[in-house]
């Protein structure tokens, strides 16, 4: 009777079974530090040192992998200065899987965890950033942590977690051709709050998910820390096991909840009856119907991040920009390297370039308003990332809407928030 | 623990607010305390004194996964943060790096404690007394292992 989540944290933590509740030190599999939560690691070891720990290995540097993606390419020589510490860091430490920017494949972390198959279902991966929950996805149990975490992860390989309640979301059926993932979880997040979800699991099945691509479930996973989860998670299934295939690993031992798994609760969510949903300022919670928008005037749209710059969200923008000319300063921005390329050789590179958009390198930089286009005081845009909150892509006065690619395209293509079905 | 009240009368108050995603490349402690809450209260940091409490409504901490904003809050000399509720990274940040204590407090406690009020918090009682008013409410206890955490002074400090 227990669900995916619990088995996982189960065999994790050498027990036969736990209950939501119960406090357990587990074993972690994977663990991945990117270009600001390494730095903070780094620091947390210094101040370990001071107090006379010595600090000279990792408990397993082939457990461990690196990203840089918040601040690159470098915003300024303190960014850059991080870059060199995680560099030293992964050099130090035997650490063989840096994704470095500039050397091949690189991205954001979420991104890369899926795009190069860095977690694999069944196992526990933590990781210095909130939207790990992510790659919970591919059937793993995925949650984020702070620097201090990360650093017991990497001296111990192990770290507690309270085992949480699971909510489960069951979609029936597939999505309209105008509707996407997106669409769906900004419309959970309005359902139920930004604390809906509080330390609690998300699982998502029915048929509406076993209909959806891959990249489509890791949007709806990485959205779940915008109602507060501390994971979300999709059953492995054989769309799983292609894309892992398609990326050479063959090999895991796959954990699925039992026929009668308990779950705190059940939503329910028919896929015919998505519509295209927006989440107005400043919060992922502040959700409307795309068409109820549709006379606010916007100054930019950016297509980029963890949440919705894959390959499937490019194309979708593609398949709105192809033959139009964006109104508004649109950018956009591939999540990874290996995406960048598919785009370029599918066409899509051609089309958004036809329509005037600017095509940038994979970072986070604008999504957490760091660098790389970030929002002037009273700039209104809208955007496929994730957060919304006073200031999150630049000015505090500057106001972002959460929107799908398709939305996001749309709008960009009329200058107002506009629902894809309303495009001429 | 004594001191004074920050009051911020508002649910969600989250890490972007908190400490500013400009700043997450900084790792120098006492440079993020002087962006602390930047977001929502410019005049923060020049109001804020050791020892003071912040008191808020519901998921306090809500958002990224950044230590930056526990440390920015603490190294502020904010001792503790009372609230309705606590997002879960922010909470476990705050206990596990030892730099401030996460209590829940209960609606009517929250209503009752004003901007400025001067309050005494008793982790061992569970109890928060208010100097100001006179009055004493109860805090929700710590579960089990994150009062072990605190009393061993952060999670490197604790022998599961």
């Amino acid at each position: 009777m227990l669900n995916i989540t619990e088995k996982i944290l189960a065999r994790a933590s050498g027990k036969k079974e736990v209950s939501p509740g119960d406090v357990v030190f587990v074993n972690v599999d994977k663990v991945m530090v990117h270009d600001v939560s390494g730095p903070g690691v780094l620091a947390v070891f210094e101040k370990l040192r001071k107090k006379g720990m010595v600090i000279d290995k990792v408990w397993n540097p082939d457990k461990v992998w690196v990203a840089e993606d918040h601040f690159v390419p470098a915003a300024d020589k303190i960014s850059a200065q991080n870059i060199v510490l995680l560099t030293n860091f992964t050099k130090q430490f035997g650490i063989k899987k840096h994704f470095k920017y500039g050397m091949g494949q690189y991205g954001i972390c979420h991104t890369l965890s899926h795009e190069e198959a860095m977690v694999l279902p069944g196992e526990v991966y933590v990781g210095g950033d909130s939207h790990t929950n992510t790659t919970g996805a591919l059937g793993a149990f995925a949650a984020g942590l702070g620097h201090t975490d990360v650093a017991y992860v990497l001296l111990n390989g192990k770290i507690w977690f309270k085992v949480p309640e699971t909510l489960f979301f069951k979609i029936n059926g597939k999505l309209p051709d105008h509707v996407m993932a997106k669409d769906l979880i900004l419309k959970i997040i309005g359902d139920i709050g930004t604390d809906g979800a509080a330390y609690k699991t998300m699982q998502f099945g029915g048929t509406g998910v076993s209909e959806m691509s891959v990249e489509s479930r890791l949007t709806l996973t990485n959205m779940t820390t915008e109602a507060g989860a501390k994971s979300g998670i999709v059953e492995p299934d054989q769309k799983i096991r292609d894309y892992l295939a398609a990326r050479g690993v063959t090999r895991y031992d796959e954990v699925h909840g039992d026929a009668d798994a308990q779950y705190e609760k059940i939503y329910e969510y028919e896929g015919s009856e998505m519509e295209p949903i927006v989440a107005k300022p400043f919060s992922p919670e502040n959700t409307v119907v795309a068409r109820d928008l549709s006379s606010v005037e916007l100054d930019k749209a950016y297509i980029g991040s963890c949440t919705g710059a894959k390959l499937e969200d490019l194309q979708a923008a593609a398949k709105i920009l192809k033959g139009r000319t964006v109104k508004i300063r649109t950018e956009i921005l591939p999540a990874a390297m290996s995406i960048f390329r598919k785009a370029m050789d599918e066409g899509l590179l051609k089309i958004f370039m036809d329509a005037g958009v600017v095509v940038g390198p994979p970072t986070c930089g604008a999504c957490c308003g760091a660098h790389m286009g970030v929002l002037a005081k009273d700039e209104i845009c809208i955007s496929t990332t994730n957060r919304n909150f006073p200031g999150r892509m630049g000015h505090v006065e500057s106001q972002t809407y959460l929107a799908s690619p398709l939305v996001a395209a749309a709008s960009a293509v009329t200058g107002k928030i506009t629902d894809p079905r309303d495009l001429k | 623990m004594k001191g004074s009240v920050i009051k911020y009368e508002r649910d969600n108050i989250d890490t972007d607010v908190i400490l500013p995603g400009p700043y997450l490349k900084i790792h120098d402690y006492a440079e993020l305390a002087t962006h602390a809450m930047e977001g929502l209260d410019k005049d923060f940091h020049k109001r804020v004194k050791p020892g003071d409490f912040i008191v808020a409504g519901k998921n306090f901490g809500c958002g990224s996964s950044r230590e930056h904003a526990p440390i920015a809050l603490s190294y502020s000399g904010i001792k503790a943060v009372l609230a309705l509720s606590f997002a879960r990274i922010f909470y476990r940040n705050a206990v596990d790096g030892a730099f401030l204590l996460p209590i829940e407090i209960d609606e009517s406690a929250y209503k009752d404690i004003s901007d400025s009020d001067s309050l005494e918090v008793n982790i061992s009682a569970n109890e928060i007394k208010n100097l100001t008013k006179n009055k004493v409410y109860k805090m929700k206890p710590f579960p089990e292992l994150i009062g072990k955490i605190i009393e061993a002074g952060g999670l490197f400090n604790y022998k599961p």
